[in-house]
């Protein structure tokens, strides 16, 4: 019983990191860049959400759907702000730019809403009964809804035109852009949707863990970013894949060995995939094209 | 009916110290099949470079249809009518075949990411328009069997093909081929070279065809350009220029030093 309490929690925090982990692997896949904002990005939606619906009282989905909005336009706007003037400077610059635009942003959020926590009202309460046990409608919600939207999106990557688009971009931009594709409308798309699951995974991280602060995109950001490094970055269904597995493994030390152990865990499985696979469980073994 | 498509004057770039074109001049009607030839390194994959924008030229003006191309965005020339094939085959390797072709045919299918978004049944009618179009394509180039193949997997002459499926399917006015028969086997170039003449029929556009085998050339072409260090050494039908003494020096010349 508390084996299979244990793996629900785990997928449960698991779809979030997914979520997330998909915004890195997009991003990284179109761009090759490690976007340490991404992890900023689910604090400002969490924030966003919180004020509007503590503050200003408003109906939570109006909350939620304002939230996307905004992380989107910020997703977009630090794009084409402070990466798209770097697109071809060496690659380490645009790592130190994402590295500072972290800190700005949470510098920012420290400086409007103070670093202490704030308590974030949990959306979905209650419970159900499933399988014997009484989960939580947040989880239940949680997985239901990171499902939809990872078939969504792969879905939308793998049919449609702006899918096949991004697919393009990523794999030869000169090409694409010979083939009649707008690389630059492309590249924003893909940060708009990645911040878009990001604003999403942010208030279903808050309904369940009902505290926020200016730091709490870091740990998840982190967490997210091995789960896309052990799928395999810059692939989706890797991204996908290595959020389930990196919740599930930290949910199961939390179980049975140590709260205190998972965050190490966690970094011991990038240590690992790193030593084993860099290029993660999905990803080629091949040499970057340089 | 001819009428130019393609007016280019006076182009040139320059890659440090080597003046790689100059005083490039080159005049397309529709439906002409213009060979660009010459030796190694003599300029003819830089004229395409410059025509469809991957390099920006130093100077010159570039004219495809009346529209001015000259600094708009690689995708704008595409827009504009024009396409091109590579030297050394750059298909998006890791995407199915007919994706290659799907993602070349979108450029000609007018709607926004909303429409797709809240139109979704017309939406699909037009995916389901797109891939009948690009089997149709691969099809006249004997390529739908391999439809559903990552695109790495196709034998070479295959990848050649597609790649001219490729640039055909972004609707051209002018299709420049960059060696389309390198690497390929005596009858595959055969096979190429005599339906050439037939894609300009069966696809309405002009084509400007790079190839290093003058014979070859010969017979396709009505008219031949001869490049030699970045410059126009001869222009005129494969007759004239079979009996150019700048072209004879300068093939046997390269002969010679190799
Ligand atoms: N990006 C570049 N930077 C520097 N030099 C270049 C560049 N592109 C081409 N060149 C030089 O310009 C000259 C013309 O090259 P180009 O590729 O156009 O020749 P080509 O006629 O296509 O030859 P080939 O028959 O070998 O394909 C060569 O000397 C080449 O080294
Ligand atoms: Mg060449």
């Amino acid at each position: 019983m508390t084996l299979l309490s244990q793996i629900i929690n785990g997928i449960q925090i698991g779809s979030i990191y997914a979520l997330v982990a998909l915004g890195y692997s997009m991003v990284y896949g179109i761009v090759k860049l490690i976007n340490f904002a991404h992890g900023e990005i689910i604090m400002v939606g969490a924030y966003c959400a919180w004020y509007l619906i503590a503050r200003l009282n408003m109906p939570a989905w109006i909350a939620v759907f304002f939230a996307i909005l905004l992380c989107v336009i910020l997703g977009v706007t630090i794009e084409i702000v402070a990466y798209k003037p770097l697109r071809n400077s060496a690659r380490i610059s645009l790592l130190i730019t994402a590295i500072g635009i972290s800190l700005l942003l949470q510098n920012l959020a420290q400086l409007l809403f103070k670093a202490d926590p704030r308590m974030f009202a949990n959306l979905f309460p209650g419970s159900k009964p499933f399988l014997g046990l009484q989960l939580t409608n947040a989880t239940l919600v949680t997985i239901a809804v990171s499902v939809v939207l990872m078939a969504a999106l792969s879905l939308m990557v793998s049919k449609t035109k702006i899918g096949k688009a991004m697919r393009a971009v990523s794999e030869d931009k000169a090409i694409a852009e010979l083939m009649g594709i707008n690389v630059n409308t492309t590249i924003s798309f893909t940060f708009a949707i990645g911040s878009a699951l990001a604003a999403i995974a942010a208030v279903l991280y808050c309904c369940s863990y009902s505290q926020i602060e200016p730091t709490m995109g870091s740990m998840l950001g982190l967490k997210a970013f091995v789960a896309a490094v052990l799928g395999g970055i810059g692939i989706i269904p890797g991204a996908v894949l290595g959020g389930f597995l990196i919740g599930v493994f930290e949910s199961l030390t939390k179980g049975f060995i140590s709260s205190n152990l998972a965050d190490a865990v966690v970094f011991g499985i990038l240590i690992v995939v790193l030593l084993i696979k860099p290029t993660g469980i999905f990803g080629k073994n091949r040499r970057e094209k340089v | 009916m001819r009428e130019p498509v393609l007016n280019v004057n006076n182009l040139g770039i320059r890659f440090g110290g080597l003046q790689a074109l100059d005083d490039f001049n080159i005049h397309v009607n529709n439906n002409e099949i213009v060979g660009l030839i010459g030796p190694n390194g003599a300029g003819k994959t830089t004229v395409f470079n410059l025509l469809t924008n991957v390099y920006a030229p130093s100077r010159g003006s570039i004219n495809i249809e009346g529209v001015n191309t000259m600094g708009s965005r690689t995708h704008g020339v595409t827009k504009a009518g024009m396409s091109r094939t590579f030297q050394n085959i750059r298909l998006f390797k890791n995407l199915s075949v007919i994706d290659n072709v799907k993602i070349a045919l979108h450029n000609g299918i007018r709607y926004s990411f909303l429409e797709s978004v809240f139109r979704l049944p017309s939406y699909w009618k037009q995916e389901k328009k797109a891939t009948e179009k690009a089997m149709e394509l691969l099809s006249r180039f004997d390529l739908d069997r391999h439809a559903d193949s990552i695109a790495s997997g196709l034998p070479y002459g295959a990848q050649r093909r597609l790649e001219i499926v490729r640039a055909l399917a972004t609707d051209p006015k002018i299709l420049l081929l960059d060696e389309p028969a390198a690497g390929m086997n005596p009858s595959e170039t055969a096979e190429l070279m005599a339906n050439i003449r037939k894609i300009r029929d069966d696809f309405h556009v002009a084509i400007i065809l790079i190839e290093h085998d003058m014979s070859l050339v010969m017979g396709i072409c009505e008219r031949i350009l001869v490049l030699n260090y970045g410059l126009i050494i001869a222009s005129g039908t494969p007759e004239q220029i079979k009996n150019d003494p700048a072209v004879i020096e300068a093939y046997l010349g390269q002969q010679r030093g190799e």
